[in-house]
């Protein structure tokens, strides 16, 4: 495209807009997160006087965050390790077969995520209630009952990226797996999966950040014991004080995992996120 | 990987022209007697849809039957007595819809409220994402030094888990310790009296804010491949007939970016309007009149009163409003674009 002269000033402006509404909270975040409690309580300013590791430290004591982090983990853990084992099965049945139904099952999966998770909430929240009066089985407040919630939440879009990915490896290399004496699954195993690895790495991936930041069912399906780091930083705002410098900490500390992890596999996620809204 | 695979296809093939030997032991025999029972054409017919039933089953579970539990809901006296037991519930036809959209009532006029405020928030939040979007993408075109960087730290908020995020900025939005305050009131004076900014008035332009640098990225995300998908050939040629920069905007990258537009701005629209986190985490457990949107204010409604019941007729009027809109403005930009 040939550039006008006028190109580079509003490159200039425009980005550095852009660059500055993305940068500031972000700023916010680490420059608050190292100034002492009095410091933020006084007043905002944008270079810290004192610096300080200490809310670092505190972060743990103020509140049982260790274990929010360990509920979180565990759970977006195994929620995306099933979600994305259970999306490999359907997306390679979707990729690789024809089959009657085939759009319909694409469609429907695609449009739940589109529905409001509200009209999910209450009649999720008395199934599992009246299950576990009628059974015993403790789903409400359980770690099982928001693992299974959760990894029905990255499936749909799971489904879509994996598709993308084995499209793109050619139906030759399953077909010559077949000829050597593989099944279906065979061909799966031993050549679709190596082949599509960086993709799915970078779908687990986004099923963990999912996970990861749910904040809606996670205020309502948690007690005390299992409550995960979405809701459990509210335990840094008591009746009288926020400590705000160690919400900063406490939120730059979680999202450093999930941020490292979008950003090394950037290239892959991109290429999945937008591979079905531009084809 | 084709070249290596040739060998073994030929070794095989040889093999059974030879007439081989009796069939390798294992997972092969147990196939092949498999074969004998199940007829070759529905077995291959039947693999599909093994390999999606888990998947099926999840949906179900999660989504397709709450769901229809949730219409069921609808129908019932569902208060706080039958919570624990909701077979005990009694039924009570559309009257839970009657109370929703009765606006003369309490619950009918604070719906009412929450909706039209949405609506706005909604269209104000998409309407300015997709303009950032668009304009980064835009400008993003090029080579430039930082190019990379800008696009991958552009990224980040869309990458950060909500809640750290959006409790970042309801620091930055605090009257006497925020950011916001600090800049306005201390640095450029513009303004006298400290405002609030997660209470009153002011609680509407911050939740938009908000919701438009966490959502933005997405959209920028997309058009960015959409902008890489267009041919450089229409921009050559139309070089060549002497279009200046504006001209080639508006009559090739606009046109082209149609069919991407056409999905970004719906899903924008969707995940914008049923939106739950960005209020929730913002305003805390209060959320503010003004900001008072549809997602907190059904869950608020619900378990503030413990009437399932009503909270279950909203969320049902919510997903009908939602499937008229997709199906209306799916209908609206098809036929044009067919027009066209």
């Amino acid at each position: 495209m040939r550039e006008p002269r006028w190109l580079p000033l509003a490159r200039w402006i425009g980005l550095g807009f852009l660059g500055l509404f993305t940068l500031i909270p972000l700023y916010v975040m680490v420059s608050s997160s190292i100034k002492p409690l009095q410091d933020v309580q006084n007043g905002f300013s944008w270079i810290p006087t004192t610096i300080s590791l200490r809310p670092f430290a505190d972060i743990w004591k103020t509140i049982p965050l260790a274990r929010y982090f360990g509920n979180s983990l565990i759970v977006a853990s195994i929620a995306s390790v099933l979600s994305v084992t259970v999306a490999i099965f359907a997306a390679y049945a979707v990729s690789r077969y024809r089959f009657p139904g085939r759009r319909v099952f694409t469609v429907t999966v695609l449009s739940t995520q589109m529905f409001p998770g509200i009209l999910f909430l209450l009649p999720l929240f008395m199934i599992f209630v009246n299950v576990g009066n009628a059974t015993g089985l403790e789903l409400y407040g359980s770690r099982t009952g928001l693992i299974i919630t959760y990894l029905t939440f990255s499936l749909p879009f799971s489904i879509w990226m994996l598709v993308g990915y084995f499209d793109s490896i050619p139906k030759a290399l399953d077909e010559a797996a077949k000829v050597d004496g593989n099944g279906p699954l065979g061909a799966l195993f031993r050549v679709v999966i190596p082949a599509a690895i960086p993709g799915i790495v970078a779908v687990t991936i986004y099923a963990f950040m999912t996970a990861w930041g749910e904040v809606l069912f996670a205020s309502v399906m948690t007690d005390d014991s299992t409550r995960t780091l979405a809701v459990g930083l509210r335990g840094y705002a008591t009746e009288n004080d926020v400590y705000w410098n160690q919400v900063m900490a406490a939120s730059l500390v979680v999202s450093v995992p999930v941020v490292i992890g979008f950003l090394l596999l950037q290239r892959y996620l991109v290429q999945g996120l937008t591979a079905g809204a531009v084809k | 990987m084709v070249a290596r695979t040739t060998p073994h296809q030929d070794e095989r093939r040889d093999a059974t022209l030879a007439g081989g030997g009796p069939p390798p032991p294992g997972r092969r025999g147990l196939r092949s007697r498999l074969a004998g029972r199940i007829p070759f054409g529905l077995r291959r017919l039947s693999v599909p849809y093994l390999l999606i039933i888990p998947a099926i089953a999840l949906e179900l579970l999660i989504h397709v039957i709450p769901m229809l539990v949730g219409v069921g809901m609808s129908f019932l006296r569902l208060t706080q007595f039958f919570i624990r037991n909701w077979s005990a519930a009694p039924f009570v036809g559309l009257s839970n819809y009657q109370v929703a959209v009765d606006f003369d009532s309490a619950v009918g006029s604070s719906l009412l409220h929450s909706f039209t405020i949405t609506v706005a928030f909604t269209a104000l939040s998409v309407g300015l994402s997709w303009l950032f979007g668009t304009v980064g993408a835009v400008l993003m075109q090029g080579a430039f030094r930082g190019r990379g960087f800008l696009r991958t730290f552009f990224l980040v908020p869309y990458a950060l888990p909500v809640y750290a995020g959006v409790i970042t900025w309801s620091f930055m939005f605090q009257r006497d310790t925020g950011m916001v305050n600090h800049v306005l009131v201390d640095q450029l004076h513009l303004l006298g009296d400290r405002p609030f900014w997660l209470i009153g008035g002011n609680s509407f332009a911050a939740v938009v804010i908000v919701c438009v640098w966490r959502s933005w990225p997405f959209a920028f995300l997309i058009l960015m491949a959409g902008l890489q998908n267009i041919d450089n050939d229409y921009y050559e040629a139309s070089a060549i007939d002497g279009a200046s920069w504006w001209r080639q905007f508006r009559s090739i990258t606009l046109p082209m970016l149609r069919p991407v537009n056409q999905v970004l701005v719906l899903v924008l629209f969707l995940w914008t309007f049923n939106d739950f986190n960005t209020p929730y985490v913002l305003f805390g457990k209060a959320a503010p009149q003004q900001a008072d949107l549809i997602s907190v204010h059904i869950y608020q409604s619900s378990f503030i009163t413990w009437n399932f019941g009503s909270g279950s007729a909203m969320s049902v009027l919510l997903l009908l409003f939602l499937l008229a809109v997709t199906v209306v403005y799916l209908v609206a930009t098809s036929r044009r674009r067919s027009d066209a």
